[in-house]
C-alpha cells in the first residue's frame, strides 16, 4: 500500500484506479476472475446452497403447518418476519444510494463499487420480499393486495401503509433491476467480445443486445442512466419512508413517532454500507481488485457509515427526549421499558453496535484497515438487525392491557428462516460474482485520467479544445 | 472471394488508440461534412457527441410522458375503485381521500417513467440489434476493451473510397480497413 494516495495529473484529486493500469488491464482485472472457476468459489457456493437448503426446509414446514411454528404470541403478532423484512430491505438501500444518489452528486469513486452494491440491493430486496409473502400464512393468496378485478368485486384499501408498501417495494425491485441491467449492457458486450467459447459468446451476446459502443447509442444511454438515477433517488427515500409508515401510522407507543421516516432511511443506508463492506472487503482481496477498489474507496464508505451511524444514534436519543417531553406516560413507559425492561440486552446490543462501534471510524488508521472495516461491518449488520427487533418486539410485548403482557422468543424455525434467507442472499451473490463483471468496466474506464479527451500524456500537450 | 461477385461495402473503419485521438478525429470528420458515420468507444468519451455534432437526446420527453401516464393511471385507479367501484368508508375519511393516494401515485409514476427510460433508450438506439457490419472486423472486438473506432458509411453522399481514406489517415488512425455489408 502506498503511503500517500496517487493523484490525478489533471484534477489533482486522488486517482480512482491505482498503479497506472491501462484500459486493457482494467478489463483483464475484472473479467479475468469470472472466466476461470476457482476452488474457493465452489467452497462458498456450496456453503451458501446448504444454507439455502435450510430455507427450503423451513418454508416447506411453514407452508405445511402454518405460522404457528414461529414464536409469535398474542401481544407480539409481528415477529421475526417483519424484522427480517425491514432488515433486508434496508440493506438494499445502500446499493441505490451508491448507484443513484452518488451519481447525481458526481461522486466518481462510486464507479468501482456500484455494480456489486446494486447486485446486493437486488438480492437483498428478493430476500425482503420473501417475508411478506410467507408471513401471510397462506402465500397462495399473496396476489390479493394487487388491484386485480375479481369475482368478489373487492378492491384493495389504498389508504393503508401496508398496501403502499406493496407498491413501493415491488416498484423499487423493478427499477433497481432495470437500472442494474442498463449498467450491465456495455459490460456484457465486453464479456461477449472476450468469450473463448461459443456458448459464452451467445449467452453474453443475447443479453448484450448487440451493443457496439456507438457514440450515438452512448448519448441516449447516458441520458437514460442519468434519468434512472434521478428516478431512483426519490424512489429509495420513498421506499423506506413507507416501510417506516407501517409502524409510524399505527397508534402504538414506541412506533407512533414522526422521526421514523428520516431515522429509517439513515439506518437503511448505514446498514447497507455495512453489508457492502462485508461483501467487498473479501471480494477485492480474492479477486485482486485492490487497484480498482482502493483503500480510499473503503475509507469513503467508512466515513458514510460514521455519518449515518451518528445520525441513527441521534435518532435513538431524540426518541427518548420526545418521550419525556411529550409528557405522555404510555410513551415514557414504552421507552423506559425498551432500555431497561425485559429486552434491555437487545437494546444495548443495538446501541453498542450501531452508535459506539462506528465511532472508531474517527481514526484514519481504522478507516484504512480492511480487517477492522470488515469486523466493524459485521457489528453494523448485527446492530441493525437488533434495531428492527427492538422496535418491533419491545413496543408490542407490553401492550395496553397488562394482563396480556408476554415475553416473545423465537423458535428454531424463526432462526432457520433467517439463516436460510442469508443462504438465498449469498447463493445469488455467489452466482453474480461467478458470471457477471463485479465492477462496472465502462464506468471505471470513463473516470480514469487517460479517458479524458484532453489528456495528452506526458509529452504531447497542445492545449487544443474541441 | 470471387472477384466477379459483387461485394457490398458498408464503409471504412478507422481505429484509434486514445480518447484524445478519437475526439479530434471526430471533429475532423464532422467538419468534412459527413452525415452517415459513427464513432465507437469502450466507454462514453466526454463530449464526443458534441465533437460529432450530434443533437441532444430527446429521451427526456419520452420519460416525462411515460411518468405522467403512470402517475395519472395510479390516481385514476385509486379514485375509481374508492369512489365508484367499491366505495367503503375507512377511518371516517371521504371516499376520494387523495392525500392518502399520493404514495401509490408516486410509485406508479416512477415505475412507468423507468420503463419509459429503458425502453425509450433501446428504441432510440434501435436495440436489440444482434447483427452489425462492424462485427465482421476482427479488430472491432476491442471496441469493448480499449480501442476507439470511426466508421464512415458508404451510404454517405460524400463517401469516396480514396478521399475518405485520406481524411481518416490524416486524423491519426492506427489502422484503416474496409468492412463489408
Amino acid at each position: 500500500m502506498a503511503a500517500f494516495d496517487q493523484l490525478d495529473p489533471l484534477s489533482g484529486r486522488k486517482v480512482l484506479v491505482e498503479n497506472n493500469l491501462t484500459f486493457h488491464d482494467v478489463t483483464e482485472a475484472v473479467a479475468g476472475p469470472i472466466e476461470v472457476p476457482s476452488a474457493r468459489w465452489w467452497g462458498f457456493f456450496l456453503v451458501s446452497t446448504m444454507m439455502l437448503g435450510i430455507l427450503v426446509l423451513a418454508l416447506g414446514w411453514l407452508f405445511w403447518e402454518g405460522t404457528g411454528i414461529w414464536g409469535l404470541n398474542n401481544p407480539v403478532g409481528w415477529g421475526w418476519a417483519i424484522v427480517n423484512f425491514v432488515f433486508w430491505v434496508g440493506i438494499g438501500h445502500a446499493g441505490t444510494l451508491i448507484s443513484a444518489v452518488l451519481f447525481l452528486f458526481r461522486q466518481k469513486w462510486r464507479t468501482s463499487i456500484n455494480r456489486a452494491s446494486e447486485a446486493m440491493t437486488i438480492f437483498a430486496v428478493i430476500c425482503a420480499l420473501m417475508f411478506p409473502l410467507i408471513h401471510v400464512g397462506r402465500p397462495w393468496f399473496i396476489y390479493w393486495p394487487l388491484p386485480l378485478p375479481n369475482q368478489m368485486g373487492v378492491w384493495p384499501n389504498f389508504r393503508s401503509p401496508l398496501l403502499w408498501d406493496v407498491f413501493a417495494v415491488s416498484t423499487y425491485f423493478t427499477v433497481s433491476l432495470l437500472f442494474w441491467y442498463v449498467g450491465l449492457i456495455p459490460d456484457l458486450a465486453t464479456m461477449r467480445d472476450r468469450a473463448k467459447t461459443t456458448t459464452r459468446r451467445i449467452a453474453y451476446g443475447i443479453f448484450a443486445l448487440g451493443w457496439r459502443g456507438s457514440t450515438r447509442h452512448w448519448q441516449h444511454y447516458e441520458r437514460a442512466y442519468l434519468i434512472l438515477a434521478g428516478l431512483a433517488t426519490p424512489l429509495v427515500l420513498s421506499v423506506h419512508t413507507i416501510v417506516s409508515f407501517d409502524f409510524a401510522v399505527s397508534q402504538l407507543p414506541g412506533w407512533h413517532t414522526t422521526i421514523f421516516p428520516p431515522y429509517f432511511v439513515a439506518g437503511a443506508i448505514f446498514s447497507g454500507f455495512g453489508m457492502v463492506l462485508t461483501l467487498l472487503v473479501p471480494l477485492r482481496s480474492w479477486f485482486k481488485l485492490e487497484s480498482l477498489i482502493t483503500i480510499k474507496h473503503l475509507e469513503n464508505m467508512a466515513k458514510i457509515i460514521l455519518v449515518t451511524g451518528t445520525m441513527v444514534g441521534y435518532a435513538y436519543g431524540m426518541e427518548f427526549f420526545i418521550a419525556w417531553y411529550s409528557g405522555n406516560p404510555y410513551e415514557q413507559y414504552a421507552f423506559a421499558n425498551r432500555a431497561f425492561g425485559d429486552y434491555w440486552w437487545a437494546y444495548w446490543i443495538m446501541v453498542s453496535c450501531n452508535v459506539i462501534s462506528p465511532q472508531l471510524f474517527w481514526f484514519k488508521a481504522v478507516r484504512r484497515s480492511p480487517i477492522l472495516l470488515f469486523i466493524i461491518s459485521i457489528f453494523v449488520n448485527i446492530g441493525m438487525w437488533f434495531e428492527r427487533f427492538v422496535i418491533t418486539v419491545t413496543s408490542l410485548h407490553h401492550d395496553f392491557l397488562p394482563s396480556s403482557w408476554a415475553y416473545y422468543s423465537p423458535t428454531i424455525w424463526d432462526v432457520a428462516t433467517l439463516v436460510g434467507s442469508f443462504g438465498l442472499f449469498f447463493t445469488l451473490f455467489c452466482l453474480f460474482v461467478r458470471f457477471l463483471p463485479t465492477i462496472a468496466l465502462a464506468e471505471v474506464k470513463a473516470v480514469m485520467p487517460v479517458a479524458d479527451p484532453h489528456y495528452h500524456g506526458a509529452d504531447k500537450g497542445d492545449g487544443h479544445h474541441g | 472471394m470471387d472477384k466477379y461477385s459483387k461485394k457490398k461495402v458498408f464503409g471504412l473503419l478507422a481505429e484509434y488508440d486514445t480518447a484524445h485521438a478519437i475526439f479530434h478525429a471526430c471533429e475532423k470528420v464532422r467538419d468534412a461534412g459527413y452525415q452517415k458515420w459513427d464513432s465507437y468507444t469502450p466507454f462514453p468519451v466526454h463530449n464526443l457527441d458534441k465533437a460529432m455534432g450530434l443533437k441532444p437526446s430527446l429521451l427526456g420527453w419520452i420519460v416525462f410522458a411515460a411518468g405522467m401516464t403512470g402517475a395519472s393511471c395510479g390516481m385514476l385507479l385509486q379514485w375509481w375503485t374508492a369512489t365508484i367501484e367499491y366505495p367503503v368508508i375507512i377511518a371516517a375519511k371521504p371516499y376520494f381521500s387523495y392525500q392518502a393516494f399520493v404514495p401509490v401515485t408516486f410509485e406508479l409514476g416512477v415505475l412507468f417513467a423507468s420503463f419509459g427510460a429503458v425502453l425509450g433508450m433501446l428504441g432510440l438506439n434501435k436495440l436489440p440489434q444482434w447483427y452489425h457490419s462492424c462485427f465482421k472486423s476482427e479488430r472491432f472486438a476491442r471496441v469493448t476493451d480499449d480501442r476507439f473506432f470511426i466508421c464512415v458509411e458508404a451510404a454517405d453522399p460524400k463517401y469516396d473510397v480514396e478521399r475518405t481514406r485520406q481524411l481518416l489517415q490524416g486524423t491519426g488512425a492506427i489502422h484503416i480497413e474496409e468492412v463489408e455489408d
